[in-house]
Formats: C-alpha cells, structure tokens, sequence
C-alpha cells in the first residue's frame, strides 16, 4: 500500500492541485496555500485541547450547573445532582438521558481521543480500522454533546417569572461548554491519517532517508 | 498543463508532470502556542477550585433536641433575615439523645462564630407577646441566629429550646429581678413604666438553691434611662385588690397584664436625680406596687412600742403614720412576759424609715431618726419631751384594720426615751379607743338620768284615753257589720271555689304536676351533663383546642 506521503506528493486543501513536495513542508504553486503531508503538529494540538478538556471537566461536574431561585430559596444544581434529582423523582429516562448525554459522553470522548492519542504516539498498528471508526464517531456526536447547555438555555429561557422563580447558568455551564468545544477542537486537530502510518514503517524509514537527504 | 492531467490519461510517469511545490526553509522547532489553551485551562480550573476553597465559609455543628423542621440541604441560618448558611447534614448524636446539624455559613462569617453566639429554630409560635414566625409557614423553619459579643471562637453549639425575645442588636439595657415566685410572668411578658411598654421579660431560671427565681427583663431605648439604682419593680399581674387599713384599692397596669401578666417599674421618689444603672444590675422584684414602693429597708431602723389595748385589727405590714406621712410599718407582733410587773404584754415592733422623715425637713435641721447621726438622740428626746407618742388608730372602721400614728400628745404622761434598750422602746399613748369609751360612758350616764318612771304614768294616763276610744269605735263596727258582711260572705265564698280548682289543678298526677316533674327533671339532667363537661374540662382543658382525644379501647 502506497500513501501521498510515500511518493514525496500533497494535494492543496484550498485548490486540490496535487504537487511535489520533498521536503514536507511548502506551498501550493497555484494558490499559495501552505502544504504538508499530514496536518501540522496535530498530535501536539490534539494533546494540548485535550489536556485544557480534562482539566475543565473537572469544575463542569463539580460546580452549579443551574442556580434556580425561588419563593422557597436558591438553589443550585450540579450535573450530577440534577441527574440525582430526576432519578429520585422518578424521571428515569430523562436522568439516563442527561447522565449519558453530560456525563458519560464527553468522558467517553475524551478517553477515545486518548486512546488514538496514545496508540498514535507509539506508532502501534492494532486494530487501525477500529480506531479509525472510533475517530469518525468522536467526530460525529461532537455538537451533540451539549445537552445540558440547551437544557439549561431554554429552561431560562422560559422561565422568566422573575418573582416566582428564576433560573441562571452556574460556572459550570461555561465550563461544560468549554469541554464540548475543546474536545471537538482536540477531535478536529487529530489527523485520523496517524493512525496507518505506523503500517507503511519500510516505506517510512526510506521516506525518513529521503527526507534526511535535504 | 493541468487541465491535461485532470483528463488525459497520464504518461509512463504521470508523478514527473505533477507540479513541484514552493519549498519553505525547514522550520526550527518552536515552542507550539497550542500549549496555551491547557495552560489557561489549568490556570481557570485552578482559579476555580481556589475560589471555591475561598469562598466556602466555616462548618459548624449546632446540637438540637429534636430535628423537627430541620432539613439537610433546605434548612438555611439566617441573621436579620440574611441567609448566611444552609443545613447540609442532619444526625444523631452517638447516645442518639441530641440531634446534631452540620451547617456550611458563608464566606466572612468567621467573625460570627463566637462563644456567646446563640441559635435557634424559627417556626410559627403563638405566645403571649403576639403570634411570630408567620413567613415561615411558606418558606419552612429556618435557624436564627444572633451573633454574640465574646471574643471566645466557638464552632460547635447548642440550640437554644426558645427563640430569644430580644437580639443582641437591639438597644436597650437588660437587668437581673429576684424574685420568690414567677406568679404569671413568662419569657415574652410585658414592662411597663408609667403604663407605657418599654420592655419585656426575656428569661427567667429557678436559683441554684431552687429558692426564688432569677429573671432577665430587657427594658428598649431609650426607656432604660429610667431605670436607677434606686428603681423599684414589682409584679404587676393581673389585678391587685388591696384592702388594708388604707382602703379598699384596686390597681392594674393595662388590660394585657391582666390576662398575660407584666412587671412595672418606677422610682419610688420621683423628685431623686439618680444616673441611669448599669447593665445587669439585679432588683428585687415586689409582689405589689405598695410593697414595692415602702421598703428602703436598708436604712430602716427597728423600734418597739408597748400597746395596753387589744391589738385585734393590727396587722403585720400596717402603715406607721406621721401626720398622713407613712413613715414605717409594723413588722412583727408578739407576746412576752413582764417579770417586773408579772403580767403578760405585747411588743409591738416596727420599722421606721428616717430617710422619709429627713426627707420632709428642712435643710440644716437634721433627722429626728437618722441612725448614727450625733443629735440623733437629742432630737429625738426632745420629741419625746414634747409629748411625741405613738398611738394606735382605726384606719377603716369597715374592716376594723388599726394602723399606728406617730403624733404629739401634750397631754400625755412624761416619760423618756432608753437608748440602751435593742430595740428602743417609743413611748405609746392610749389609743382612739379609749376616747371612745368614755363617750360611750357618758352616753350611758345620760340614758341613765332619763325619768324614765314619770314617763310610763303619762303613758297609763294616754292608755286610758285610748281605752275610751276604742269603745266608740267598736260600736261603730258593729253597725258596719251588717251591711258589710253579706258582701264578705259572697267573696268568700268564691274565693273557695278557686282555691279547690286550684288545688284540683296542682294535686298529685294532675297533669301541670307530671309536666312539671318532667321538667324538672330535664333540668335535672341539664345541669348533670353540664355538670359532667365541666368536670371533663377540668380535667381535659386542651379538648377545648383539640377537641375530644379518641377513646382508647
Ligand atoms: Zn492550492
């Protein structure tokens, strides 16, 4: 199996104009756009969004996510709580929904986008079909996993009867979304291409010569 | 060229055609900005936990009897009606006898958590001072709080079972009232100063000694400036008859303390510039206003005077009079031997208050009582010396109660005064009573001298008179009778057929009789079951507020 990279060729991502490129890095003679083989400093890129999403997964489940006020107090709800609090009232499905939506998936993400990470990282050639299909499906549930946001935007949307009750986003809705948005980048900045390279490793090495060379 | 490579098919070599790229220098490795983005995450997720660490406020655990209203995660700690903390945890204490909350305040309020700090649990009360804790019939119990003033830190405390009437926040002044019994006061009872409510009754305890209570009574500013150290309180529940040798009285500070009781205060002499007294200065509180307002008996001096008349009537407490100045009172009355005279007397003793006697003299002149004064003898002689006796008199011929004047007697029979007796006798004169028995004499003496034999001949000479009389008169009723008598008859006789139906109507089984008996016998049995719920009542009195409790089978 031959890749672009092995026959030293890029194709322009404005353009499409295919060209030689020796050296791995250059512009398109047509339109100028810059060229590379794979996308620059993606692992590097992907690891950085995917770090500031951990980080701040942590305050998104630990903060109020909703602060609800009412004739009976303020309240303020967690992910977590909420989900608790659906559950005890009985509401099983939509705290399944929520759990899965808030908790589970942005975690599940985030551990996929590790798992390529850390298999691209060191070059293993397991399962690369699977991993390739698990990378398409990060890339697809990525906007959906906002969930809470929208839960939460339009529960303030309509309920505004300030005297009675009012509802405001916690810290921790800037956080979720940050989360949401940081793993979509992460996912965006991975380059699914690094995922076969590893299986080219002969053609690599002389391309590595080759490149020497210059 | 290019268009051909899109649709020629390529020669031998097609990659010879393709076009060469614009070469860039290689790039040396720089420093990926990338890594700024988990910098600033790390930097707003530390910030965060940071704040979040700041701005969480103390914990502290409140024990409680019972957790009623109490609810992890609803229940909040207000301060003037500031939410500052919320309940986060309810259990029971190990022994399982105490409640014990955790509660998380809010940042800042370190300060508060003193030693003195007290919480309570606010929830709708009804109580004598009016019903409070409306609001939280909609917004559930909350724990009050009222900050203290120590500067002891404190993070565990206990309860209290009683919301406090007064907040430390609020001004005024609170003194300590000894007293033997409680009478109808409770926490939340009023204080009145010249009828006015200034204040109000905020705890009370029985003494260590489980003789007399001590109270706290909170008076508000700016009425606390009223209270000296010579301030008099007494009980001012309910009404207070009096009937003593000064009258028949009845007094009553307002309408509230009759049903709820309260305490008034005053001083006892109005025209006394005294400071305002300190914070927890303790008074005794008085039974009564009178009780109240006679006794400086720190300065009281002792006396005892010799009566020959009865004493019946004197009672212990009866005023000691100068001239309608109540100058003392009769503090005990008992019976001793005289071995000289080997006869039995009756010492009466009574206190004397100078100051109320120095009071009403002039200035330079000194008191005729004044203990320890140089002329205090002196003076005192002199009195004496010009017939200056005790007597005593009817204060209320009604209730036959005596009291004992202090007056000059010119006439009375020299004697003097011994210093050394304890205590010193005050020379007495026969009382009111003795004038009245010689009037009594003289009257008698009087009623004596009527000619009271010349009085029944007259009368016998009238009663002859009177016999001539009557004879004419009888002739005259002779000669009515006959016309009258047949009128008579008939009258009478009617009279009699009345009588019968009368009786006729109201013999035995007669029918007015059997509605009568059952009529009387439905009264009967009114006032039995009236009888019954009365005696119900007294047993049960909550069924009138919860009704009838449900047998127990
Ligand atoms: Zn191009």
């Amino acid at each position: 199996m031959s890749t672009a990279r092995q026959y030293r060729l890029a194709s322009c991502h404005d353009c499409g104009l295919l060209s030689k490129l020796p050296s791995g890095h250059g512009h398109c003679p047509r339109c100028g756009a810059a060229l590379h083989f794979r996308k620059p400093n993606s692992m590097a890129k992907t690891w950085a969004y995917l770090i500031a999403a951990i980080i701040l997964y942590i305050p998104a489940n630990v903060l109020p996510m909703m602060i609800t006020g009412s004739i009976v107090g303020v309240q303020s709800d967690t992910i977590l709580s909420g989900v608790v609090y659906l559950w005890v009232s009985g509401e099983w499905p939509l705290a399944a929904l929520v759990f899965f939506a808030s908790i589970m998936v942005p975690m599940l993400k985030m551990i996929a986008i590790l798992l390529l990470l850390i298999t691209c990282g060191r070059r293993s050639n397991w399962q690369p079909q699977q991993r390739t299909k698990l990378y398409r499906l990060v890339e697809f549930v990525g906007r959906w996993s906002m969930l809470d946001i929208y839960v939460v935007t339009i529960l303030a949307a309509l309920v505004q009867v300030q005297s009675l009750a009012s509802i405001a986003a916690g810290p921790a809705a800037v956080a979720f979304a940050a989360v949401v948005v940081l793993t979509m980048l992460s996912a965006m900045s991975f380059d699914p291409r690094l995922i076969w390279d590893p299986l080219d490793k002969e053609q690599e090495a002389s391309g590595e010569t080759h490149d020497a060379k210059h | 060229m290019t268009q051909s490579t899109d649709t020629a098919p390529l020669g031998p070599d097609p990659l010879d055609r393709l076009p060469e790229a614009k070469e860039d220098p290689p790039k040396k490795r720089t420093l990926q900005l990338v890594w700024i983005i988990p910098i600033v995450a790390a930097l707003i997720g530390g910030w965060l936990a940071v704040k979040a660490v700041l701005d969480r406020g103390p914990e502290i655990t409140i024990t409680f009897r019972t957790a009623e209203g109490i609810e992890a995660g609803k229940t909040k700690l207000k301060y003037k009606d500031v939410d500052i903390g919320l309940v986060k945890s309810v259990a029971l204490s190990p022994d399982r006898k105490y409640v014990i909350a955790k509660a998380e305040l809010a940042k800042d309020t370190g300060n508060m958590l003193v030693k003195d700090t007290r919480f309570w649990i606010v929830s709708p009360r009804v109580g004598v001072g009016g019903i409070s804790g409306l609001d939280t019939l909609l917004s559930g119990a909350y724990i009050g709080v009222d900050i203290g003033k120590s500067q002891e830190k404190q993070h565990s405390f206990t309860a209290l079972e009683v919301p406090p009437i007064i907040t430390s926040g609020l001004p005024g002044r609170q003194f300590v009232l000894n007293t033997k019994e409680i009478g109808s006061l409770d926490v939340g009872s009023p204080i009145y100063y010249r009828r006015i409510l200034v204040g109000q009754v905020i705890g009370y305890q029985l003494n260590p000694n489980g003789k007399g209570v001590t109270m706290k009574a909170f008076v508000n500013a700016p009425y606390e400036k009223y209270v000296t150290p010579n301030t008099r309180f007494w009980q001012a529940s309910g009404l207070d008859v009096s009937l003593d040798a000064n009258g028949f009285r009845v007094r009553t500070e307002s309408l509230a303390s009759i049903v709820a009781g309260g305490i008034a205060f005053q001083e006892p002499d109005d025209s006394s510039q005294l400071a305002p007294a300190p914070e927890n200065t303790a008074f005794r509180l008085f039974s009564d206003r009178v009780l109240a307002m006679k006794t400086p008996e720190a300065d009281a001096e002792a006396f005892l005077m010799y009566f020959q008349e009865s004493l019946r009537g004197l009672s212990v407490g009866a005023p000691i009079d100068f001239r309608g100045i109540i100058v003392g009172e009769v503090k005990s009355i008992n019976l001793e031997y005289d071995p000289k005279a080997k006869n039995l007397r009756f010492p009466v003793e009574v206190l004397i208050y100078p100051s109320r006697l120095k009071a009403r003299y002039r200035k330079g002149a000194s008191a005729p009582m004044e203990a320890g004064d140089p002329n205090h003898h002196k003076v005192m002689n002199a009195l004496i010396e010009h017939g200056f006796r005790a007597q005593m008199r009817t204060g209320n011929l009604l209730t036959g109660q005596l009291y004992i004047a202090l007056d000059f007697f010119p006439n009375a029979t020299k004697t003097k005064m011994n210093w050394n007796d304890s205590p010193v006798v005050i020379p007495t004169t026969p009382g009111s009573f003795g004038d009245m028995q010689n009037a009594a004499a003289s009257i008698l003496k009087k009623v004596d001298n009527i000619p009271f034999e010349g009085i029944s001949q007259d009368l016998r000479k009238a009663l002859q008179n009177l016999d001539g009389t009557i004879d004419r008169a009888n002739k005259l009723v002779e000669r009515l009778d006959g016309d009258v008598a047949t009128e008579a008859a008939r009258t009478l006789s009617q009279a009699k057929a009345t009588l019968a139906t009368a009786q006729q109507v109201m013999a035995d089984g007669s029918p007015l009789q059997q509605n009568m008996g059952n009529t009387l016998k439905e009264v009967s049995r009114a006032a039995e079951s009236l009888r019954n719920l009365t005696d119900y009542l007294e047993r049960h009195p909550e069924s009138l507020l919860r009704g009838k409790p449900e047998e127990k089978p």
